[in-house]
């Protein structure tokens, strides 16, 4: 099994139109594709939902020392807006699940196997 | 006689894939590889052996194991291709396998060109960056860095299942049909000297072997193959470029014409209409029209009307476009409009003008031909092309002074070098 974290990019107008209802259709769709992980062979480690990135604060190395900015660090038109970690037997089914992953983009990052001494 | 570079040529995809299965590391199964090849060099000059697969791949296994064995308190635990099942023997398919590594569509198509030359065919990095117009230390950093990815990423090591082959094989193709692109071109302008269509119709060889259910392989080695038999007479004594129309086809190589013509008509035969079967089945009516006027061009342009289904893209749009303007009675200023409509998506793409230049020419049009020769002739930096639209230009009607446009003038010597950037 490798691992992978699935980044997912949006746009961030459901944050201001979001009601109950559509968390909960949300909620079902992130349930479904859960299900679908596991069918798939493979399984989700780790994951969550991120408030939107305006309520994000990034802090920056600089000359002056390190230096505390509003905002996300990279500030996009669709943002990182969740994240899941998921064990998977190769890129083939990585990517067919990040077809099926209710986002509007995916990005596919494999995580870094470090040497069992690392710690 | 068999020379050790064929023997190398013929075995390297079997020796570094199956040397792949035991690494289990692309880049170290390519330097056990190329090793073997360094023994078989100094061990082989009084012949060749009986087994020369069985030479090099035990060689390259022998190696590997060695360095594995070596590094194996170093080596940073990565297992990267994946773990073959107990029944998954290394077998004749392992360069199938190969090939689908090296096309994943999480590589760019430049890196699946550059592995598949690489890895596939053996070809050094100097012959690839002359493919990808690029410099070596690019193409060298781009297989790097794509190996790191088919790596750290686990691209799997293995034909797609059924139900993505189609996708996936379709890949394979582009590159195998951009490989044979690039060598048809290269030849003609002796930018290179590497077999590439060779290349080329070895790879389409072998997906014909190692697929004998798929269509699309059949169908592009018949697109090769009928585009080769015209090969000769492509240019003239000169080395300059001959139109289809001009060209002398008593010269043409039937043999070749009918066995292109019968993998393209097989793979049509299947009746999926798949791009290359369609592509081949256009040079197929091109390839048995006695004369360019006998062309049967109502199937030609029924051809590009399915090739527009199955592929749709402008440039296939403006080939239409050019078939249409031969039909009996073709309404050439409705032809005209239609090429403009794509000018937008064909930005840059010099057989847009040139199009536009033979359509305005028949038309009696030769100032505007005239001027869109010149859009022609500004967009290619090939000299061989740029000696024909010159050539275009002035047989025009009227002939008119082709100012500033030497071929391979300084300018544009200076817009090849500096056109492309390097990465």
């Amino acid at each position: 099994m490798a691992r992978y974290v699935f980044l997912m990019f949006d746009a961030e107008d459901w944050y201001d139109t979001a009601d109950e209802h559509s968390v909960v259709d949300e909620m079902r769709l992130h349930e479904e594709f859960m299900a679908a992980v596991r069918e798939a062979g493979a399984e989700v480690v780790g994951g969550e939902a991120l408030e939107r990135s305006s309520t994000a604060t990034t802090v920056r190395r600089s000359e002056g020392g390190p230096l505390v900015t509003d905002g996300p660090f990279v500030d996009t038109k669709e943002a990182l807006g969740g994240f899941y970690v998921i064990d998977a037997p190769d890129l083939d089914v990585a990517l067919r699940l990040a077809k099926a992953c209710p986002a509007g983009n995916v990005e596919v990052r494999p995580v870094m196997e470090l040497p069992d001494d690392a710690g | 006689m068999t020379t050790p570079e064929d023997v190398f040529r013929r075995t390297w995809p079997i020796v570094v894939a199956s040397t792949a299965r035991l690494t289990k590391d692309l880049d170290l199964a390519e330097d056990c590889a190329q090793e073997a090849v360094e023994r078989a060099l100094l061990t082989w000059p009084d012949g060749v052996p009986d087994n020369p697969v069985g030479w090099l791949t035990t060689t390259a296994h022998r190696i590997a194991l060695d360095r594995l064995r070596r590094e194996a308190t170093l080596r940073r635990k990565l297992p990267l291709l994946i773990e073959p099942a107990a029944d998954d023997a290394p077998g004749p398919t392992d360069p199938l396998r190969l090939v689908f590594t090296c096309c994943h569509p999480a590589l760019t198509r430049e890196s699946q060109v550059a592995l598949t030359l690489r890895l596939v065919c053996g070809v050094d990095v100097a012959a690839i960056a002359a493919v990808l117009l690029t410099g070596e230390a690019g193409v060298a950093r781009r297989i790097t860095r794509a190996k790191r990815k088919i790596a750290a990423a686990r691209i799997p090591f293995r034909v797609p299942p059924d139900d993505e082959l189609p996708a996936r094989l379709d890949a394979v193709l582009k590159v195998v049909h951009l490989v044979h692109t690039a060598g048809h071109v290269g030849s003609r302008t002796g930018l290179q000297d590497t077999d590439l269509t060779g290349r080329a119709k070895g790879l389409a060889r072998m997906l014909v072997r190692l697929l004998p259910d798929e269509p699309e392989p059949q169908a592009l080695l018949g697109l090769i193959l009928l585009t080769e038999a015209r090969g000769p007479a492509r240019t003239d004594s000169d080395g300059d470029l001959v139109l289809l129309a001009d060209q002398d086809r008593s010269t043409w190589d039937r043999p070749l014409i009918r066995r292109g013509l019968a993998l393209s008509t097989a793979a049509l035969r299947r009746g999926r209409n798949g791009r290359f079967a369609l592509q081949a089945a256009v040079a197929g009516l091109h390839a048995v029209a006695p004369t360019w006027a006998e062309t049967d061009w109502a199937q030609v342009v029924t051809t590009y009307d399915a090739l527009m289904r199955a592929w749709p893209s402008p440039v296939v749009a403006l080939n239409r476009e050019a078939a249409r303007s031969r039909l009996p009675g073709a309404d050439l200023n409705a032809v005209l409009c239609k090429i403009d409509d794509l000018a937008p998506a064909l930005a840059g793409y010099p057989y847009l003008p040139a199009a536009r230049a033979d359509v305005l020419a028949r038309l009696g049009r030769s100032t505007d031909a005239a001027a869109a020769y010149d859009d022609a002739l500004a967009l290619t930096t090939n000299p061989v092309e740029q000696r024909f639209l010159a050539r275009r230009h002035t047989e025009l009607a009227t002939p008119e002074p082709v100012a500033g446009r030497v071929p391979g003038s300084a300018r544009a010597v200076r817009r090849r070098a500096g056109g492309r950037r390097p990465e």
